[in-house]
């Protein structure tokens, strides 16, 4: 019962300010996804939302760890996170050397992303909203069909993991004002699980057909778009509890009218 | 305070003191035991519990929803088909737990029918909903995928899982429908086969 307690103190959202420097709004609209679901072929509606600029850093999941000490990677239960989380901090309260600050959060499972989120009154944003606001470049709210935008991210893809992350907001705005979404890291979403093109879902007899219920295989036919459905198939392999080096997260909100 | 009613209190102190220490706290739950989610289900019968409450019986669990057509009955088949592998002890003692990701529609009463439908009986069989912002939290923990559909249908993962009286997954299969899985059956006949006592005679 106080465990209980504990977890809905941590859920009560504390005040969104609006026109907060930290968020951006987006409009949203019709947006076509580069995921072809079969029930989506007319493109996916993105209702308006705040999506915060720049991913979580090492600052700011320290203040929820302090805050809520539950989450301290010596405390949360490992049914949320797997061993490594936090590991690549110095203490379980402090961050390094040799994690900074001023990097984005890394080794963060989807619940403990979660929590922080909700914590700050916030949710994680969908596959949706974060496709369709990465698909902007500094200029465009849709750059997906440049090719030399595509050659981007994809450069980015290709560096060498084992170079220290570079700090949050280090690289320019994209059209709706958010940074980092490309070239940084990978970032949680709410529905990481909703994607199910997992490296299990292999046709090896009865078991791999019924794996999926229903109508709604995915079609990746889009191969320039390959940069992005390099972060579904990363998502869709990772469990609720995984935590990565290169995984982090940044919150959203619904915009309340 | 008269001396009967002193007496009273301190008797009562007594039988208050003893009833606690008669019954001691439950061990805390494991660190990776699913019941660490601070989840409220509510049943088939309209009462709304925390979920940990499942705790102390081993326990088969899928997660479905009602108005599934096709793998959704597959599901409980499977489900099924390991009851019937069990010996009448054995069925004593294993509970077996369908939790809907469909929370909107799979009302108490969407539940009750489907558990009549389906004859279902608790209270060896439950069946119970989250409440709708906690079941991709409770897909989380149990290694479920899904997806809501535009028709209100969902794409998802089918699989049992086999929970140990404390809430630890010990073994789950894909394998759903009437032909049962014989390493996860094996699993739960285990589970549901107490310890052999050990002692003096």
């Amino acid at each position: 019962m106080r465990r209980a307690a504990t977890w809905l103190l941590a859920a009560l959202p504390l005040a969104a300010h609006a026109g907060d420097p930290g968020w951006a709004r987006l409009p949203g609209g019709t947006f076509e996804s580069v995921l072809r679901y079969e029930d989506a072929r007319r493109g996916v509606r993105v209702a308006p939302f705040e999506l915060m600029r720049t991913p979580v850093t090492n600052a700011q999941f320290l203040d929820f760890v302090r805050r809520n000490p539950q989450w301290r990677r010596d405390r949360a239960p490992r049914l949320f996170v797997e061993p490594r989380y936090l590991s690549h901090w110095k203490a379980a309260a402090t961050i390094g050397p040799p994690a900074r600050p001023e990097q984005p959060v890394t080794w963060v499972s989807w619940f403990a992303a979660d929590a922080y989120c909700a914590a700050q009154g916030a949710r994680l944003p969908t596959w949706n909203e974060w496709e369709y606001a990465a698909a902007a470049d500094e200029t465009r709210r849709d750059a997906r069909d440049d090719p030399a935008w595509r050659e981007r991210i994809l450069t980015w893809y290709s560096r060498p993991s084992n170079t220290a992350l570079p700090r949050a907001g280090l690289q320019a705005p994209n059209a709706w004002g958010v940074q980092d979404l490309h070239g940084l890291v990978w970032e949680w979403t709410d529905d990481a699980s909703a994607l199910l093109v997992d490296a299990d879902n292999r046709k090896q007899g009865d078991a791999d057909d019924t794996r999926f219920c229903g109508a709604g295989a995915l079609s990746m036919d889009d191969r320039g778009n390959y940069a992005v459905l390099m972060r579904v198939a990363m998502l869709s392999s990772l469990a609720a509890r995984d935590a990565t080096a290169h995984m982090g997260f940044r919150c959203a909100r619904t915009v309340v009218r | 305070m008269s001396v009967a009613l002193r007496v009273l209190a301190l008797v009562l102190a007594a039988a208050w003191g003893a009833a606690v220490a008669a019954t001691p706290a439950p061990a805390p739950l494991p660190a990776d035991s699913v019941y660490q989610l601070p989840l409220q289900l509510t049943g088939q019968d309209g009462r709304t519990w925390p979920w940990a409450r499942l705790r102390g019986t081993p326990r088969v669990v899928a997660m479905f929803y009602a108005s599934c057509q096709y793998m959704c009955p597959l599901i409980i088949d499977g489900a099924r088909g390991v009851e019937r592998g069990l010996t009448p002890a054995q069925q004593q003692r294993v509970g077996f737990v369908l939790l809907s990701m469909d929370p909107r529609r799979d009302t108490p009463a969407a539940l009750q029918a489907l558990a009549a439908k389906r004859r279902l009986a608790a209270p060896r069989w439950l069946l119970a909903a989250p409440a709708q912002a906690d079941v991709r939290k409770l897909a989380g923990v149990l290694g479920i995928r899904y997806r809501a559909l535009a028709d209100g249908e969902f794409n998802h993962t089918s699989e049992l899982i086999l929970l140990d009286a404390d809430g630890r997954i010990v073994a789950r299969t894909e394998q759903v429908g009437a032909r049962v899985d014989p390493a996860f059956l094996a699993a739960v006949r285990r589970a549901a086969t107490p310890a052999p006592k050990r002692g003096t005679r």
